[in-house]
């Protein structure tokens, strides 16, 4: 089912994840355009798109860690959280502390925290099930390691591997091939392979597009709005030379003068690299902690 | 018997050993929710509210007096501290989040307009006619001498609620320190949780106001848990740890103060935790100072070990090509690496030291254990240099320098996939290169 941006399908209520017509700004300034997207059962999907293109933007979206201005996120038919223990997620690396003090099998046991609820304490169960996750990913012997011991590629796995620990449908992973060794890709591809052979959907933000005839099935090329979105390849393949010059090359320059105005006009501040600190509550990223407020666009 | 020991075996009389217990009961506080204060990154947010408290004092002391209360009544001075503090908290958050304040300028515009206000506040007290004014400066820079046993049950009181509640949510406080993002996409109330690690400390700082004062408190939060955090790797052990430096800090310093009533007892707490603090930081394994520079030094003489060694080889190489055997006798003037004689002396004697050379007429000779040493680094350094110059495209005569960069730092399972990539080198690989000099590396 190839879909682009004029043309609205009907939403399957089967579908992993539909967004349906999502809007998110950051200041005033749209990250994501009217976002329209059926992500399909039991493949592997690729969103692909330049820098800025608002793809980490997307999956925090779909997860409710961004608020999103307009339009609906569904997950197996079910809007809002209601289907939220259905999905696993894997962050960028980048966004936790490598220092923190905890081992390796700790931060793969917090994948089984939603299931044990308030109070309950990480058992015996729940540390079995890690080290099998672990296992899954080849760093079954790395449990007891701090985690800032671990090179990228193990950390890489590590996240993975807590992601796997959430027994999830839906699989929302933020870049997991970026900056990982050989080995560490090859292992993720396994997973990745292994968890559509059990019939769940992987979506990941990904920068290689080198590789991702090789790895994926569908293909979401995205720069702030949908460009194509279908197979990569046979029939009604989107994974075009023509579109991928639609997405990385054709800047819709309108659109971002339009933004800057927007942005302006909201905050009364003057443009310039201060710009993105327009004074405007609205649409701010974050809870309670006065720390979440983000200092780049969480498009990045 | 001295006065110092009569004091912390709490036999120097009723009061005094109320105001240890006190002291002790609140450092181990403070040691456990600053732990948390100091992995969730919010260790500057409790300085700006402890000195946010001061107008709080200040107001319910004038409150007070102005109802016919009693204006010295210490439940009422906490209650109007807690009120300013969490105000200096919520306008903290406000402001990085409303204006264009970023949040370091946030939180000292917070800490110095509120501490202003209660200095203000506080000169307009001193002139009030009532009585008892004096003793708020004791929240400023702290006074356990003033402590009586209701106060100790009071920290004690926070002391096990803040046990409770870490013990009971430690699993959720860990995911709210460690990974938020997560936390939220898995559906946790991250906000509410945080607000109450906040309330955690708000608990602790205001429990700490009169027993180190509202300018030092925030060391009491932050050092036991920065010094914990030498010792060790596992979040559990951190927090018992922090709690037990954090009541080991508030019993020497209280009763260090105790014998010199003049010193403040917050600044000797303070000091007490700091000391605890340095000698963590020097001393402690793998993270201390000491241990790093410890590991560097020997990383640095494996280094040259190693470097004397594959000049030993290169030397028995050029000594007899095609046929190089252990127990030619190296000349003890030979030319065998860089530097000068006396360097090159006391390089073979930490090889002698170590076994891997032993005397020989006129000179010195490997030892088995020294030859197999000496073949496996000249063999890790040619198999890099191969890999550089076929993988990497380096000049032949230039890998030599990076090689020698990374060669120490190779684990066997490196190796192994050097000998697969560069395949068919399984023994000693031809240098790329002439040998710099006569008879081995110059």
């Amino acid at each position: 089912m190839a879909t682009t941006a004029p043309h609205r399908p009907e939403h399957r209520a089967d579908s992993p994840l539909s967004v349906h017509d999502v809007t998110v700004t950051y200041h005033r300034r749209p990250v994501l355009w009217d976002i329209d997207y059926d992500a399909p059962a039991g493949a592997l999907v690729a969103i692909v798109g330049p820098n800025g293109a608002g793809k980490s933007t997307l999956i925090k979206a779909a997860l409710g860690l961004v608020p999103v201005a307009t339009g609906e996120v569904r997950i197996f038919g079910k809007p809002g959280m209601a289907n939220r223990s259905l999905v696993g997620y894997v962050p960028q690396r980048e966004s936790v502390d490598w220092d923190f003090p905890i081992s390796a099998l700790e931060v793969v046991a917090m994948g089984r925290y939603r299931r044990l609820g308030w109070l309950r304490p990480v058992g015996r169960a729940d540390l079995d099930a890690a080290r099998e996750c672990m296992a899954r990913v080849g760093i079954a012997d790395l449990a007891d390691r701090q985690i800032g011991q671990l090179s990228g590629g193990q950390q890489q796995r590590v996240f993975i591997a807590r992601a796997l620990a959430q027994e999830a449908r839906l699989y929302l992973m933020d870049e997991p091939f970026a900056g990982v060794d050989a080995s560490t890709e090859r292992a993720i591809v396994d997973v990745l392979r292994d968890l559509r052979a059990g019939g769940r959907t992987v979506i990941c933000v990904h920068h290689d597009l080198q590789t991702v005839p090789e790895y994926f099935d569908h293909v979401l090329l995205l720069n702030t709005r949908v460009i194509a979105a279908g197979p990569v390849s046979g029939p009604g393949a989107v994974f075009t030379p023509a579109n991928l010059h639609k997405t990385y090359g054709g800047r819709l320059t309108l659109l971002e003068r339009a933004a800057e105005a927007l942005a302006r006009a909201g905050g009364g501040v003057a443009v310039g690299p201060d710009a993105a600190r327009v004074v405007d509550g609205a649409t701010v990223i974050g809870g309670a902690g006065v720390e979440d407020r983000p200092h780049r666009s969480p498009g990045a | 018997m001295s006065e110092l020991w009569r004091i912390l075996t709490l036999q120097a009389g009723y009061n005094t050993s109320v105001v240890v217990l006190g002291t002790t009961v609140l450092g181990a506080a403070a040691g456990l929710a600053g732990a948390l204060a100091l992995l969730r990154k919010r260790v500057l947010i409790s300085d700006s509210l402890a000195h946010a408290t001061l107008p709080g004092l200040a107001g319910a002391f004038m409150i007070a007096a102005a109802l016919g209360a009693d204006p010295k009544s210490l439940p009422v001075l906490l209650a109007g501290a807690t009120v300013t503090g969490v105000l200096g908290v919520l306008s903290v958050q406000w402001l990085s989040r409303y204006s264009r304040l970023s949040e370091d300028a946030a939180l000292a515009v917070v800490l110095s307009v509120y501490f202003g206000v209660g200095v203000v506040l506080l000169s307009i007290v001193q002139r009030l006619s009532v009585g008892g004014q004096a003793g708020l400066s004791r929240f400023i820079f702290g006074q356990t001498a003033a402590m009586s046993a209701g106060d100790v049950w009071l920290m004690g009181g926070v002391a096990i609620g803040a046990v409770l509640i870490v013990a009971l949510l430690f699993k959720e406080l860990r995911l709210v320190c460690f990974d938020r993002g997560f936390g939220r996409a898995q559906g946790w109330p991250i906000g509410g949780l945080d607000v109450l690690l906040l309330a955690l400390i708000t608990l602790v700082t205001v429990a700490g106001l009169q027993a180190v004062g509202l300018i030092l408190v925030v060391a009491l939060i932050v050092t036991p848990g920065a010094a914990a955090r030498f010792w060790t790797d596992r979040l559990g052990a951190l927090l018992v740890l922090s709690a037990m430096l954090g009541a080991v800090s508030g019993y020497l310093g209280s009763a260090a103060s105790a014998v010199w009533p003049k010193a403040p007892a917050g600044a000797v707490i303070v000091l007490a935790a700091s000391a605890i603090f340095v000698v963590s930081l020097v001393i402690a394994p793998r993270r201390g100072l000491l241990a790093r520079t410890a590991a560097l030094l020997s990383q640095r003489v494996r280094i040259q070990r190693e470097h004397t060694l594959r000049s030993l080889y290169e030397w028995h190489e050029a000594a007899a090509p095609g046929a190089v055997r252990r127990d030619a006798v190296i000349p003890a003037g030979a030319a065998i690496r860089a530097g000068s004689a006396w360097s090159r002396r006391l390089a073979m004697r930490g090889l002698a030291w170590r076994g891997l050379v032993c005397a020989a007429p006129g000179g010195w000779m490997l030892t088995e254990e020294g030859w197999a040493e000496a073949e496996r680094t000249t063999r890790i350094h040619r198999l890099w240099e191969a890999y550089l110059i076929r993988v990497g495209g380096h000049d032949p005569l230039h890998a030599d320098d990076p090689a020698d960069l990374i060669e120490h730092a190779l684990d066997p399972a490196i190796v192994a996939e050097l000998e697969r990539t560069v395949a068919g080198e399984r023994a000693m690989p031809r240098s790329p290169h002439e040998m710099r000099g006569e008879g081995g590396r110059a």
